[in-house]
């Protein structure tokens, strides 16, 4: 089982399946959230669903509204799992504190698009500061 | 985190569920960011609209009003999500109305003063040098710190509510000096006039300098520019780059010495005209067709209701304009009828909301405009996200393009 570290996060324990992008994340203009699919055509995970998924990208974009947006998601059951970063901004670390979603960032081993792939079954630690990747 | 005895008290429930969740919530952010402790703050700013709260949010707002939540500091509001007094005509639904309604009775019930208002730095109370604040929205954000020498992190709605209800926030981020320190040096080679200029300089910083950690020193200004032209230039800088601070050479309180803020240190880049013109090249031209015209982010001052009226005096427009103010400056602008010359023109000024967080989508699926201009850097960042196709012009240029019917 392969383990990397990365700064202590926010949120629960969880594990699910990664969804991973060399891309950016805004929870206003980049999804949308009746659906729960990235909507922005130019986004690397246009069309693809973020339900339940682990995603994993490179930041957080995006003003202050974010920070309402992840708790009204998973309010309706169609939220991700967890939120992987290289780098979070303050919002969305306030977000998913509200929503009590798992968010991590900061890896030791690098760039955390690079880490996982898509499809792989990882297992989010936020309070220990570490991913393990199940499968 | 270090806590005193008071907040420990806090976190154990002992002041109550809503300032324990406070304290908890205030607890995991301030540890994700490894903050040491927290900082007392004398004001909180909350963005709270219907759009991005959502119900889940509004219930949330109204089950800690039920537990008896309480401000500890004054704390006011961001602008809201629909003109209770006119709605209807944008297309915007009783559901939407009615969500805001709730939001208003929540937060009045905690203390929350609704001043509606992202400009509240020229119409409420701006904070002083030195001063710690918890405020939301990025244009507020960024010209306390960078303007008023106050210290705030872009805090979202749950955490300046958080903020309100312990009158602390964790200490990280901006609230530190060595935070505060320029990393990036930007040389202006040509001047800024109007405060569409003010907005694109802005843009072009906010775009080179990329990211929440990163805070520019700007050099080469031959005018200490007005409140509205730093207001302008704040705003697009923060929705451009996420910046939360910036220091004018020379002009703003922490770099009057620049030395000061570290900028001898750094290596300097130019904004040149090119630069400039590249960004402005990418919203709209002459001759093309416009749905509507905006003024909004941040909200019209005063003053910049007066120019507007004096623009519109005697004129009549083919084109829908919306003009978005403060709840403070709609009162005053309505006493001396600077309301009254800018709606003779067939315009409409809205009171207490700001355009792009009104449910713009629907708006604009509603009425049928993509093709919308403004003189707001900001708003033709945001809105392209949103279905629009943005241009931008001076304000001069927006009000001769609504008599027009085009872009001038």
């Amino acid at each position: 089982m392969t383990e990397f570290k990365c700064h202590r996060g926010v949120g629960p324990k969880v594990s699910g399946e990664a969804l991973v992008a060399d891309d950016n994340f805004s929870a206003r203009y980049d999804l949308d959230r009746i659906k729960g699919v990235f909507s922005r055509p130019q986004h690397k995970l246009a069309g693809q669903s973020y339900k339940d998924r682990i995603l994993v990208l490179n930041t957080s974009k995006g003003g202050v509204a974010s920070a309402w947006m992840l708790y009204e998601m998973k309010s309706r059951g169609i939220a991700p799992k967890a939120i992987l970063f290289n780098q979070a901004n303050t919002i969305l670390v306030q977000g998913a504190a509200l929503a009590d979603m798992a968010l991590c960032d900061r890896f030791e081993d690098g760039d955390v698009t690079r880490l996982f792939k898509t499809g792989q079954h990882i297992e989010v630690d936020p309070q220990a500061g570490c991913v393990r990747i199940l499968e | 985190m270090n806590l005193t005895d008071e907040e420990q008290a806090m976190l154990a429930g002992d002041m109550g569920e809503p300032v324990r969740w406070a304290m908890d919530h205030q607890v995991k952010v301030g540890e994700m960011f490894d903050a040491a402790d927290l900082v007392p703050v004398s004001q909180a700013h909350m963005m709270a609209d219907p759009e991005s709260v959502g119900d889940a949010g509004v219930r949330f707002l109204e089950n800690l009003a039920d537990q008896g939540a309480r401000v500890a500091i004054p704390m006011i509001t961001d602008p809201r999500g629909v003109d209770l007094n006119y709605y209807s005509p944008l297309g915007q639904t009783e559901a939407m109305a009615d969500l805001d309604r709730r939001t208003i009775a929540a937060c009045t019930r905690m203390g929350i003063l609704m001043t509606n208002t992202c400009i509240n730095y020229q119409t409420i109370m701006p904070p002083v040098f030195g001063d710690h604040v918890a405020y939301g929205d990025t244009g507020v954000v960024v010209y306390s710190n960078s303007i008023c020498g106050a210290r705030s992190n872009f805090e979202g709605g749950p955490s300046a509510l958080a903020a309100g209800l312990t009158g602390r926030t964790p200490c990280y981020g901006l609230h530190l000096d060595e935070n505060r320190q320029a990393t990036r040096r930007f040389v202006v080679k040509d001047q800024p006039r109007g405060l569409t200029d003010w907005g694109v300089l802005g843009a072009v910083a906010g775009k080179m300098a990329g990211s929440y950690w990163e805070v520019p020193v700007i050099e080469g200004l031959e005018s200490v520019p007005t409140s509205d032209q730093m207001k302008h230039l704040g705003a697009a800088m923060a929705s451009y780059g996420s910046t939360p601070l910036f220091h004018l050479a020379g002009i703003t309180p922490e770099a009057l010495r620049p030395a000061d803020v570290g900028m001898d240190r750094l290596k300097p880049e130019a904004i040149d005209k090119a630069d400039l013109d590249a960004l402005r090249s990418t919203f709209g031209g002459k001759g093309d067709s416009v749905d509507v015209v905006v003024f909004a982010a941040p909200q019209l001052s005063l003053v910049e209701m007066q120019r507007v009226a004096e623009l519109c005096r005697g004129e009549t427009f083919k084109t829908p304009v919306i003009v978005c103010t403060s709840p403070q400056v709609y009162a005053d602008a309505t006493r001396m009828d600077l309301v009254s010359t800018i709606e003779s023109t067939g315009a409409k000024v809205l009171e207490g909301t700001c355009f792009y967080n009104q449910y713009a989508r629907e708006i604009g699926l509603a009425n049928g405009w993509t093709r919308l201009l403004s003189n707001s850097a900001k708003i033709v960042n945001i809105l392209g996200g949103y279905g629009y196709q943005p241009a931008l012009a001076s304000m001069e240029d927006c009000v001769a393009s609504a008599i027009a019917g085009e872009i001038v």
